[in-house]
């Protein structure tokens, strides 16, 4: 398992678009992906699970993989945390 | 007579017709055992099948009549349809519990839509539509029942409903349907935006008090107030028939003006921008025909918050702003704090005379750590637009020169360090400090243009706080000192070449706009909403004869004679001319 933390800078947050994109992304690696943002763990390739985390701009975000390509995972999906700016 | 229900005016305008009560179903599914779950979820997923199928097609119509971005709404349902903790969850639920797909399906929406509603953030709470949207869809095919057509209808309406789904809005046919008018919503609702964005009048928000609207009764909704009269009398109806024939016929004229440029009718071209305080307004700006922004309030950054906002962060915001404007202007204003705008976490020492203290430049010089971040955000963000960097409340040259030398020592050590940076930055600074307007030929050499801060300016020359009831009467935004002054700083800039703008009240102020253009005003920054009405009236204004007028205006002795005059003359060139 895998697990890092960043800091959304996108200014309104990590709404519909954001999260699409990152959904999308998620959804190619075999691996479970988790984000976990105020306490709460959440399943990254559910769209829906993941606006109820209600993520806001400057909220530091957790991510938890693990399984097959974890690290590729890892790596694909923290850089859409932090260049994700619309 | 029945009292007129009051709510939040979405998008304005006024709209007389019958009102149309758009029931959506509210089908509560009883729970039922089911012994072949295969063929149960089998139904489920045809049933989902079939939605994907109709919302492709209203996402493509969207996107067609409305344009991408309208259309957005409907990935976002698109995607709910392929979210694994939805539909996988109810597949597999249907199976665990072998129960039925209506009440499973019911059940998970409703959770969904629970924790949603529940959220702080209005632009979540938002998204709890989208779910009632798509779970309604499925449930209607899962039940066999038509989906409510919208595209349908074949009478003048006004439609009256709990809140309008998306799809709802996006199908509504504007040749029938008047406006409309819901029990919930905000502002920022997608009903709201698409209210906007179709040109319909919608009051939202209402409450419970939309179920006395009797069905089939005529109405007037007066989107502009907000209210809705039931069941008017002659005399409202005809007042109302007559306020709608005005309003639609100024709306008509403002609408075509939206992507024009702002010409005199003597041919003359002005740029109006927008003044904007927080990102949110760019989109306001934009739909409301601004040529750029002429104010961006860069403190909206540094409030509301705990600690100093990093580079990283004011660079995120610059660059969305430059993004979304080019290749239009954005003047960007930097740090105007302290005087009266406190930030708790910088224990900015108390003032006995706040607004003649230390704020603005003059406390981003103190700080240079904080202004040089704010400086390398904006030279970094540059290059993604049209940028402009204007400094605040600059009293002596000598502020203006330590301020662009602090932003050239940041732009070397960014090319340094091998940034790419706009290859040119027009550099500009307030005048609302007296001693600035007066001296304004000794600044024009130095700087690219003037934006003249007239809420301050006026306050500094008549030494008058406009908050202090006892002494608002100086507040005299057209008394001849300050036309005076604003004389004195356009013929100084336009000596050098240079331009000069205004931002503040006073710039979208219909009784001020004649005399500035007069005087050679530029560039007038205001709010978004007083743009098309402003090109409006200077496209009935003639350049030329203001500029007499306003020379005789500077002559007079006091507010109220250049008052008259000004609507005096105004009436006699609009009306008689």
């Amino acid at each position: 398992m895998v697990s890092q933390s960043f800091t959304i800078l996108n200014p309104t947050g990590f709404h519909v678009r954001p999260t699409k994109t990152f959904v999308q992304t998620a959804s190619t690696f075999p691996c479970k992906i988790f984000v976990i943002n105020k306490g709460k763990r959440v399943n990254g390739k559910s769209s829906l699970s993941m606006l109820t985390l209600g993520i806001a701009a400057n909220e530091e975000v957790t991510l938890e993989i693990d399984g097959e390509q974890e690290t590729q995972a890892l790596e694909a999906l923290g850089k859409l945390l932090t260049d994700i700016h619309e | 007579m029945t009292a007129p229900l009051k709510g939040i005016s979405a998008s304005p305008g006024i709209a007389i017709a019958r009102a149309f009560h758009l029931a959506h179903e509210r089908f509560i599914p009883t729970q039922q055992a089911i012994t072949d779950t295969d063929a149960e979820v089998g139904r489920f997923h045809l049933a989902v099948a079939v939605a994907r199928d109709e919302i492709e097609v209203i996402r493509s119509s969207t996107a067609e009549r409305l344009g991408e971005d309208k259309a957005e709404i409907f990935e976002g349902h698109l995607m709910i349809l392929e979210d694994p903790d939805f539909i996988d969850a109810i597949a597999l639920k249907i199976t665990d519990e072998a129960m039925n797909a209506e009440f499973t399906l019911h059940e998970t929406a409703q959770s969904f839509i629970e924790l949603l509603q529940s959220m702080s953030d209005e632009l979540l709470r938002g998204r709890a539509v989208d779910i009632e949207d798509v779970s309604g869809r499925i449930m209607s095919h899962l039940r066999g029942v038509p989906h409510m057509d919208l595209a349908g209808m074949t009478e003048e309406c006004i439609i009256v409903a709990k809140d309008l789904t998306p799809s709802d809005t996006a199908q509504l046919n504007l040749e029938f349907v008047r406006g409309f008018v819901t029990e919930i919503g905000s502002r920022t609702s997608h009903s709201a935006i698409m209210a906007r964005s179709l040109e319909i009048p919608a009051i939202v928000g209402i409450g419970a008090a939309v179920q006395q609207i009797p069905a089939q009764a005529v109405i007037v909704m007066d989107a502009n107030e907000g209210i809705v009269l039931i069941a008017p009398t002659e005399e409202e109806l005809t007042a109302y028939q007559d306020k709608k024939q005005k309003n639609d016929l100024r709306r008509m004229a403002l609408s075509k003006l939206k992507d024009l440029p702002t010409l005199s009718a003597d041919g003359k071209q002005v740029e109006l921008a927008a003044n904007i305080g927080k990102l949110e307004d760019i989109q306001r700006a934009i739909d409301n025909g601004a040529e750029g922004i002429g104010l961006f309030r860069t403190e909206f950054l540094y409030m509301g918050r705990s600690s100093l906002p990093t580079e990283e962060e004011q660079f995120t915001s610059y660059k969305y702003a430059l993004e979304k404007m080019n290749p239009k202007p954005v003047v960007i204003r930097t740090l105007d704090i302290g005087g009266d705008k406190e930030l708790p976490y910088m224990e900015l020492p108390k003032e006995s005379n706040p607004f003649l203290g230390q704020r603005a430049l003059r406390l981003c010089l103190d700080r240079q750590d904080l202004f040089r971040t704010q400086l390398r955000a904006l030279l970094r963000a540059s290059r993604f637009g049209n940028l402009k960097i204007m400094f605040p409340m600059i009293a002596v040259l000598e502020e203006l020169l330590e301020a662009k030398q602090l932003l050239e020592e940041e732009k070397q050590k960014l090319i340094a360090e091998g940034v790419q940076l706009a290859d040119h930055i027009e550099i500009g600074m307030m005048v609302e400090i007296p001693a600035a307007a007066i001296a304004a030929d000794l600044f024009a050499p130095e700087i690219d243009f003037f934006s003249i801060g007239t809420n301050d300016l006026i306050q500094y020359t008549m030494a008058a706080d406009r908050m202090n009831e006892t002494v608002a009467y100086l507040y005299q935004p057209w008394h001849p000192s300050l036309l005076r002054l604003i004389r004195f700083v356009i013929q100084a800039a336009e000596k050098e070449g240079k331009w000069v703008g205004m931002c503040g009240e006073m710039a979208g102020d219909e009784t001020a706009i004649p005399l500035l253009l007069g005087l050679g005003l530029h560039e007038f920054s205001m709010s978004a909403g007083s743009i098309l009405p402003a090109r409006e009236l200077i496209s009935q204004l003639d350049q030329s004869s203001w500029s007499d007028y306003a020379n005789q205006a500077l002559t007079m002795r006091s507010t109220q004679e250049i008052t008259q005059f000004v609507e005096h003359t105004r009436n006699g060139v609009i009306h008689h001319g």
